[in-house]
């Protein structure tokens, strides 16, 4: 007969058998790694992350690796898998220099607020601090660009660390993890037990409870403004709010402009979509910006090149700051009302306190300007009349071929502005770009990411020649992985947003900006990737639909006129309402 | 009672853009890499600390670091929240002189010869209210505990005199109006924020500022 003793037993060992994984630090890691959703992996191995890479052997049924060609490609691949996924981006780097080239990425992402756990290896714990081969202290130098860091010495704390490092990258204002583990860690051998994901620190507010007399004041003011102007940054897809920002302005009927993080949260086409802001913005949002009685701010920071300057930017206004990071209410532009808080959360309760309303003759305002910026910079760019091709002009084929349904990852430069400028896009998570650092050499990386976390998305990577040769070695990823990437080179044959500002500021000293560049068709050819180039309009239509429906990754080089500058342009230092149309 | 301090309140003692001492105490967990996070918010917007402390806290576990500077109240309120922002960071305080209870220890190392043949030494001892930690028949050392224009003082009345060795501490602060941590924490550990830990004293400005 079963004793109540011998039951108890026999649960005790069924528990410890289902909650205890014995194995090493790496397995657990790697484990973990699968409890939190993790299908993509991108990475290099090296010396002191064997371990973890021996233990990535047996998993690649579960796992999938991508094999960068340079750990800065691999972070950036793992943030374009996160802006267009979604979720957490993964990307693995060996201790010293692995590690040191993910600093650039992990800039990137932490002014960006991109979800990122990175993993590096580590020398042995015993030689911390010996100047060990490979050693570098990259806890300390990554310190500035991560939402949080730590090192591990000890394979114990590898579950709960890397529970923590998932809650951290991806709630409340995202950013970059980095998780540096030692090898002696990823060796260590130990019975685990289950993975309990994380869902609160103590020291750490995500996000605070909504104080609702600060909704119910900038309703108020919403309900009092005639002229309410509704600025939109890339807070409203962090938060997945994007219908809920629909619904704000449509009930409010005010006109929404939007940062280049920003960009698609709404459709391009939407009515209440005036454009984009900025130094390179549309002409009304920034002039506007200006005339405007009431600007509410939504998940977006103020940045320079958003404001121009500050002691000039909407002074007669009275600003309504949404937004998840308290040390942005307040730091840029001094907020009436600050609503702190997550959109999702906030604007609904905003909408359900504001009147419903059309603001027609405000609109009108906007689509004045508008028709002065089509006619003198628009159409001219559009349909250039020159035999030269301008960067617009490609941008409006792609609308045309693509219908706002492809994802656009771009470099930084003038072909970045032109993209973000023209670019039509139906869906969220569909404009991929460096907004904060603005890393040249961004987008190759980032577009081969963008493809993995949207794989039914047609991934367009527009690029510039000079940005492109800062990390063309990625073209060996897409060989041996097959991402279906389209390259698109606009190729100036300049490091052209240099030297507009050199024309413009400097007298016309083009120092060093004439950038020569390889045969990129050849190039692509000899990574075994389908390439063209086009030189003459004639060829455009027809060379971009090629690569578009080509099946698998495609580079086509485009020849664009030299000495196009990117129009209108708020001069640095000067207010947005002296924004220049040409 | 309000740990925290109102915006109205600072705006009423300190000039918005007028530099004066503040004393930033920040409650944190005890982590390696912590100070280090702190510490280069302040040196990515070249601004120098003056003095920092890190000490236990009147709760186990937490640390409790005091930093000076002197800066204006908008400067301070952005580093603030730029330090409490910190994942491993619970709890900024920024606090002018007259809101906290504060002191620095200074050592002072002279010549046991000159004390003992110049008289004036020793009335400048009592006078500065400094206790011997240590006579030798070589030297001795002295200890002045308070505010900083009074360790300094004493520098200066020394320096004749063959001050040997001098060094200060960092400042300790008590902030004058706060109930301490212990009801705070219970709130962070707390799975749901409650209201005293949404606290937001720049979003309190609302009556004042907002007029529409």
């Amino acid at each position: 007969m079963e004793t109540a003793q011998d039951t108890i037993q026999a649960e005790a060992q069924a528990e410890t058998s289902k909650t205890l994984f014995k194995g090493t630090g790496s397995q657990v890691l790697l484990n973990g790694l699968i409890e939190e959703g993790v299908t993509t992996i991108f990475g290099y191995p090296g010396g002191a992350i064997m371990p973890i890479y021996d233990a990535l052997y047996d998993y690649a049924d579960k796992l999938e690796h991508i094999l960068v060609r340079h750990e800065q490609g691999g972070i950036h691949a793992a943030q374009g898998f996160a802006r267009t996924s979604g979720k957490v981006g993964v990307c693995f780097a060996t201790s010293g220099p692995g590690a040191t080239n993910l600093v650039t990425g992990l800039a990137d992402a932490q002014i960006d607020s991109t979800p990122l756990v990175c993993i590096t290896g580590q020398v042995f714990a015993h030689l911390l601090g010996t100047d060990a081969f490979q050693e570098t202290d990259v806890i300390n130098i990554t310190t500035p660009v991560t939402k949080w860091n730590y090192q591990v010495t000890d394979a114990k704390e590898i579950p709960e660390v890397l529970a923590k490092a998932f809650y951290i990258a991806k709630s409340g204002r995202p950013g970059p993890v980095l998780i540096d583990i030692t090898k002696n860690a990823q060796l260590q051998v130990e019975e685990f037990p289950e993975y309990v994901k994380c869902n609160h620190i103590r020291s750490y507010r995500p996000k605070p409870k909504v104080r609702v007399e600060y909704i119910q004041q900038a309703a108020e003011l919403i309900n009092s403004a005639k002229k309410p102007f509704v600025l939109f940054g890339q807070g409203v897809v962090l938060g997945s709010a994007e219908q809920e920002f629909k619904n704000f302005i449509e009930k409010s009927g005010i006109p929404a402009a939007w940062t280049i993080m920003g960009d698609g949260a709404i459709p391009t086409s939407h009515p209440l979509n005036v454009g984009m802001l900025g130094m390179h913005g549309n002409y009304g949002p920034n002039v506007l910006t200006n005339e405007c009685d009431v600007l509410i701010a939504i998940g977006m920071r103020f940045d320079d090149r958003v404001t121009g300057r500050l002691d000039k930017y909407a002074k007669q206004a009275k600003v309504i700051h949404l937004d998840i990071d308290p040390a942005e209410i307040d730091k840029n532009v001094k907020a009436d009302v600050g609503v702190w808080g997550d959109c999702k959360e906030t604007l609904p309760l905003l909408t359900n306190l504001v009147n419903a309303a059309t603001h027609e003759d405000w609109l009108a305002k906007f689509r004045d300007y508008n028709q002065q910026e089509i006619d003198q910079v628009i159409t001219p760019e559009l349909y250039p009349e020159g035999d030269e091709m301008t960067m617009g002009e490609v941008l409006r084929n792609i609308n045309e071929i693509c219908g706002g349904d492809a994802v656009v990852v771009t470099d930084v430069g003038q072909h970045q502005m032109v993209a973000c400028r023209y670019a039509k896009f139906n869906n969220t998570r569909s404009n991929i770009t460096s907004g904060g650092l603005g890393t040249m050499g961004f987008g190759l990386p980032a577009a081969i990411g963008a493809k993995y976390g949207a794989p039914d998305k047609t991934v367009i990577a527009i690029i510039g020649d000079g940005g492109f040769q800062m990390t063309p070695q990625e073209l060996g990823t897409i060989m041996q992985f097959g991402a279906a990437v389209k390259i698109l080179i606009l190729n100036n044959r300049f490091l052209g947003m240099v030297r507009q500002w050199q024309q413009l500021f400097h007298d016309k000293r083009y120092s060093f900006v004439n950038i020569t560049s390889p045969d990129f068709v050849a190039l692509a050819k000899s990574y075994y990737i389908e390439a063209s180039k086009v030189d003459e309009r004639a060829n455009l239509r027809n060379a971009l639909e090629t690569m578009i429906n080509h099946e698998g990754s495609y580079l086509l080089e485009v020849m664009v006129g030299r000495e196009n500058n990117v129009f209108p342009m708020v001069p640095q230092g000067m207010s947005v309402s002296e924004i220049r149309l040409k | 009672m309000s740990t925290e301090n109102t915006l109205e309140h600072k705006i009423a003692k300190a000039d918005f853009e007028g530099k004066q001492e503040y004393t930033i105490t920040v409650y944190a967990e005890n982590r390696i890499g912590l100070l280090n996070r702190i510490a280069i918010i302040f040196s990515k917007r070249k601004i120098n600390i003056e003095s920092l402390n890190t000490s236990p806290s009147e709760i186990d576990g937490i640390h409790r670091f005091n930093i000076v500077i002197t800066e204006s109240y908008d400067v301070v309120r952005k580093l603030a929240r730029q330090i409490e922002k910190q994942v491993e960071v619970l709890k900024v305080y920024f606090n002018t002189n007259e809101e906290i209870i504060w002191q620095e220890l200074a050592l002072y190392k002279v010549s046991t010869d000159e004390i003992a043949e110049k008289v004036t030494v020793e009335r400048l001892l009592r006078q500065y209210g400094a206790s011997a930690v240590v006579i030798r028949k070589d030297y001795t050392v002295f200890a002045v505990t308070g505010h900083r224009e009074e360790t300094d003082a004493l520098v200066k009345a020394l320096e004749p005199y063959e001050l040997i060795e001098f060094v200060r501490s960092a400042r300790v602060a008590i902030i004058k109006d706060s109930a301490g941590f212990h009801e705070k924490l219970k709130e962070f550990e707390a799975f749901e924020p409650g209201e005293e830990l949404i606290e937001n004293e720049f979003l309190d400005k609302g009556e004042k500022i907002f007029t529409m």
